[in-house]
């Protein structure tokens, strides 16, 4: 159970600073999973060595997330317009469970996503889910946004003022 | 007295098996893959999720394909599909000013924090047609230059400083959000539940309406303060994890139009603005939502209700093409009885009206045609 499910339910933990930081390495890890191409997660998963026997516990399944948006930009919400989200969530051989959501309708990436979420908090195998799913990932997507960065950037106007007149 | 009739199934048969081979059509050049849609076609893509309020590229893509490229077509298939898949939950509100940039300019400064950045534009282009494109001629890798690593906040900020401006827009506290997916339209309509139905409304009806404030009907000033194009996170809050995750990027369109205002009874002389926020990449969309989004907040702003841009109930019932459709194209479907109920009444008045003629001339009757037509 993450650190803010446990408080929502009362526990409190001395350890709450502790789990809120393991929290958002969690996030990060399964930011960069949602984002993934399908076949990244494929050829990963089918590279990983010792797989573990994987159970369904939910999905993968397609649904709907309303998006929302400020009006004005930073105001009230309103219901912006809905995307596809597929879902799963995994238990691993040894107990672990993970999931995973991500935009579109891809399953098989969403089911290799939540494995790969399971992987990652075990404690025996985070570190390869970082470094050899992970990471790899996230450098080719910081990549492509920094090319787009630079793409965009090339089309900036420089103005600059006409002298006109005798003098 | 009419029976009812069948025998429509073998042409219906054949007509939808026609439609399928046109749609293939010469089966010696290839068929269009999904990707090439999304990739050389995609502002029609774009237009198909904007207005069918579904975002999912590939989708779209496959009901543009399906439908030979008739957008509404595509629109409506992309609103059938919606129907069959449960809804998982809100996503937070997306942060455009966080926006991965594309496209960022704006009318009102010339030197703003991000500059201005002209992104993959049509403007300045001399609308020619290019015959280099009827052949597969090697593109040129686009030009690169360093990013500024600055923020580029929004234009209604900058503004903001000086107090000119109004606010973002607010809603009371306690008011929930209103989705018209869920909930039957009613009127007056809050501005949340206006948005979201100009967001998902007809480009064409909005450009009209847009166009017409500016000529003169609901006359408002605009100015455009910003336009961005680029990617923004989707984040949603899981339960089960207790806390957000990111789903991805959708690319949205953005628009802060700045609208003169002289003041009123409730409200002080100051810029207001209307805002637009669009799927994809869709700048007239964005830019015609945003002058619609202010000519309807007239009865908010104390001005007088004068032309069709202001009257909520006109422009919020009429501005979903997939409703117009349905309405409009309903008429072609069979009406026989109908149209034999009102032939008969038609017959009748004829009848009567003849008969009170002061001349006691009867006109011809034409009802042999007619029942021969039948």
């Amino acid at each position: 159970m993450s650190a803010a499910a446990a408080r929502r339910q009362g526990k409190t933990n001395s350890n709450d600073v502790e789990a809120d930081v393991a929290d958002a390495a969690r996030k990060k890890a399964m930011d960069v999973l949602a984002s993934a191409k399908a076949n990244e997660l494929a050829d990963a998963w089918e590279c990983w060595a010792d797989r573990p026997d994987v159970a369904p516990l939910r999905g993968p399944e397609t649904g709907l997330v309303m998006i929302r948006g400020r009006m004005g930009g930073g105001g009230a919400p309103f219901n912006f317009g809905e995307a596809t989200v597929t879902r799963a969530t995994v238990r691993l051989s040894n107990g672990q469970v993970g999931h995973a959501y991500a935009l579109g309708t891809d399953k098989d990436k969403v089911r290799h996503a939540a494995i790969f979420d399971a992987l990652w908090q075990d404690e025996g195998t985070r570190r390869a889910v970082e470094e050899q799913v992970v990471a790899p990932i996230r450098q080719r997507l910081e990549a492509q946004d920094q090319q787009c960065r630079e793409e965009t950037a090339a089309t900036r106007v420089d103005f600059f003022t006409m002298v006109r007149g005798e003098d | 007295m009419y029976v009812a009739v069948k025998g429509g199934e073998t042409a219906i048969n054949n007509a939808h098996q026609l439609l399928a081979d046109r749609r293939r059509a010469d089966r010696s050049v290839p068929a269009m893959h999904l990707e090439q849609i999304i990739g050389q076609l995609g502002l029609g893509v774009d237009r198909i999720m904007a207005e069918g309020s579904l975002y999912d590229c590939e989708l779209a893509a496959l009901a543009f394909k399906q439908a030979r490229g008739d957008m509404i077509e595509a629109i409506f298939l992309l609103r059938a599909y919606r129907t069959t898949l449960p809804r998982f939950g809100y996503s937070n509100p997306i942060d455009t000013e966080t926006m991965l940039i594309e496209r960022r300019i704006s009318a009102t400064y010339k030197d703003l924090p991000g500059g201005q950045l002209l992104g993959p534009t049509f403007d300045y282009t001399h609308r020619l047609l290019d015959p280099e494109l009827m052949q597969d001629l090697p593109v040129e890798a686009p030009t690169t230059r360093e990013a500024e690593t600055g923020p580029a906040p929004r234009v209604s900020e900058i503004l903001a400083q000086e107090g000119l401006i109004e606010n973002d827009g607010d809603l009371p506290d306690d008011h929930q959000t209103g989705d018209l997916t869920r909930q039957p339209t009613e009127f007056p309509m809050s501005r949340d539940v206006r948005l979201q139905a100009l967001s998902r409304g007809d480009e064409g009806f909005l450009l009209a309406l847009g166009y017409s404030t500016q000529r003169g009907f609901a006359r408002s000033h605009p100015f455009a303060g910003e336009i961005r194009i680029g990617e923004v996170d989707v984040e949603i809050d899981v339960p089960e994890l207790g806390f957000a995750i990111n789903l991805g990027r959708i690319r949205v369109t953005e628009c802060q139009m700045v609208n003169q205002f002289s003041g009123s009874a409730t409200s002080p002389p100051q810029f207001t603005r209307g805002y637009g926020l669009v799927f994809g990449q869709s700048e007239r969309k964005a830019m015609a939502m945003a002058l619609v989004d202010r000519s309807l907040r007239a009865r908010e702003l104390g001005e007088d209700i004068t032309a069709p841009a202001q009257d909520e109930e006109f422009v919020i019932s009429h501005s979903d093409n997939v409703q117009a459709t349905g309405f409009v194209e309903h008429l072609k479907l069979p009406h026989y009885v109908d149209f034999q109920a009102e032939l008969e009444l038609v017959r009748r008045m004829r009848a009567e009206h003849d008969r009170n003629r002061p001349d006691g001339n009867v006109g011809e009757t034409p009802s042999e045609t007619l029942e021969a037509a039948q």
